[in-house]
């Protein structure tokens, strides 16, 4: 079930294939992620990156194809090699999924107590180390409905590394934030990705981080991946969606008006 | 990872080698601490360190507070690139004693 050969590449997707009932998610997708890389998945509303970040972090099982994560082929890997798997893999999600009843610090220090038998004393230290690199330490003992958006992230983020994860996943890290938050979180990222040699994931659709986080970037549109490569390579793309999507123009802006209006009073199909 | 304690003259040397990540953290947290009960000032090598966790941190942020607490000295000395890294991330950096050689600390005893 381990194939050294796939270490390079942190993860290796091939031929993946996602059908919800008889409508077609993703359809087909090869994608390789390099180890202590930033890859980006971008892709407009309805492309199938989310479908694709949950196949990957064994949330959704897909029609067909295969996923190898860290030499670990998923299909078919014992619960025990799964759970292995998922202690290397920390998750950022949108919109932070802390426990309400819980401070931040007891949300990030969470992990570690579930799943290793390191001292109080390491575990409080840890604790405080990450809380300082998320520019949290001061709001510990806060609440998460107490939280500003902003906060909710970053406290989020450090839950998800906490374990000093070997990928870090991260959904939509901007989203919702003002334009300084999301610069700060932005070089954050680049940070872990340098001093603590993760390999890190980032769904998104923010053109801005794209371009500023990214050593790869992989373009999703209607369940397929249109193009991958570096960001200079996909700002030079020739392929019209990715164009479309860079320019932030929906495809409907760019057909023919009267081709349009024809549509819409039904004289043509 | 690979730890070994070399008594030097007026302080004692941990010699680390290798990955110091969650599974070897707790035992150089407990070779740390027994050394610093021991009384002795404490020099970290950790020019062979190739890599460490925030479990390993944590380890070095406890032994020096438990010796400053003592006042023992403990540095730290050849600090990889990638463990520098993390100690620059972490702001440790401007925390810890750090040396390029040996002497540097001895001179300081």
């Amino acid at each position: 079930m381990t194939d050294t050969s796939a270490v390079e590449n942190a993860i290796t997707i091939r031929d993946l294939v996602v059908d919800y009932g008889t409508r077609r998610i993703l359809d087909g997708v090869n994608l390789t992620i390099p180890s202590g890389q930033i890859m980006v998945i971008m892709g407009g509303s309805g492309a199938g990156k989310s479908t694709l970040l949950r196949c990957i972090l064994g949330l959704k099982k897909p029609t067909s194809g295969s996923i190898n994560i860290l030499g670990t082929e998923v299909n078919g890997a014992s619960t025990r090699q799964m759970q292995a798997l998922r202690k290397q893999m920390g998750v950022a999600f949108q919109g932070g999924a802390l426990f309400s009843s819980m401070s931040v610090a007891e949300n990030i220090q969470l992990p570690l107590r579930e799943h290793t038998r390191l001292d109080d004393s390491t575990i409080e230290i840890m604790t405080r180390i990450k809380l300082d690199m998320v520019n949290m330490l001061p709001h510990e003992h806060l609440m998460p409905a107490e939280l500003s958006g902003g906060m909710t992230k970053r406290t989020a983020l450090a839950r998800a590394i906490i374990m000093d994860p070997k990928l870090l996943f991260f959904d939509e890290p901007s989203s919702g934030l003002d334009p300084s938050t999301s610069a700060e979180l932005d070089d954050l990222i680049i940070l872990l990705k340098n001093s603590m040699r993760m390999t890190i994931i980032v769904v998104t659709h923010e053109l801005d981080s794209v371009f500023k986080i990214a050593d790869h970037i992989a373009v999703i549109g209607e369940g397929r991946i249109l193009e991958t490569g570096t960001p200079e390579q996909i700002k030079m793309s020739t392929n019209v969606e990715i164009q479309d999507l860079l320019h932030r123009k929906p495809r409907e802006n760019v057909v023919d008006a009267d081709a349009h209006l024809r549509r819409l009073v039904g004289e043509e199909e | 990872m690979e730890c070994s304690i070399k008594p030097e003259a007026g302080y004692d040397l941990l010699q680390l080698s290798g990955e110091v990540d969650m599974h070897f953290s707790p035992e150089l947290r407990e070779t740390i601490l027994d050394k610093i009960k021991d009384g002795s000032p404490l020099l970290i090598d950790m020019g062979n360190v190739s890599y460490i966790d925030s479990s390993g941190i944590a380890s070095l942020v406890e032994g020096y507070q438990t010796a400053k607490t003592a006042n023992l000295p403990f540095g730290l000395l050849n600090i990889s690139g990638a463990a520098m890294q993390v100690l620059t991330l972490t702001r440790l950096d401007k925390i810890f004693s750090l040396y390029t050689n040996a002497e540097q600390f001895r001179q300081e005893l």
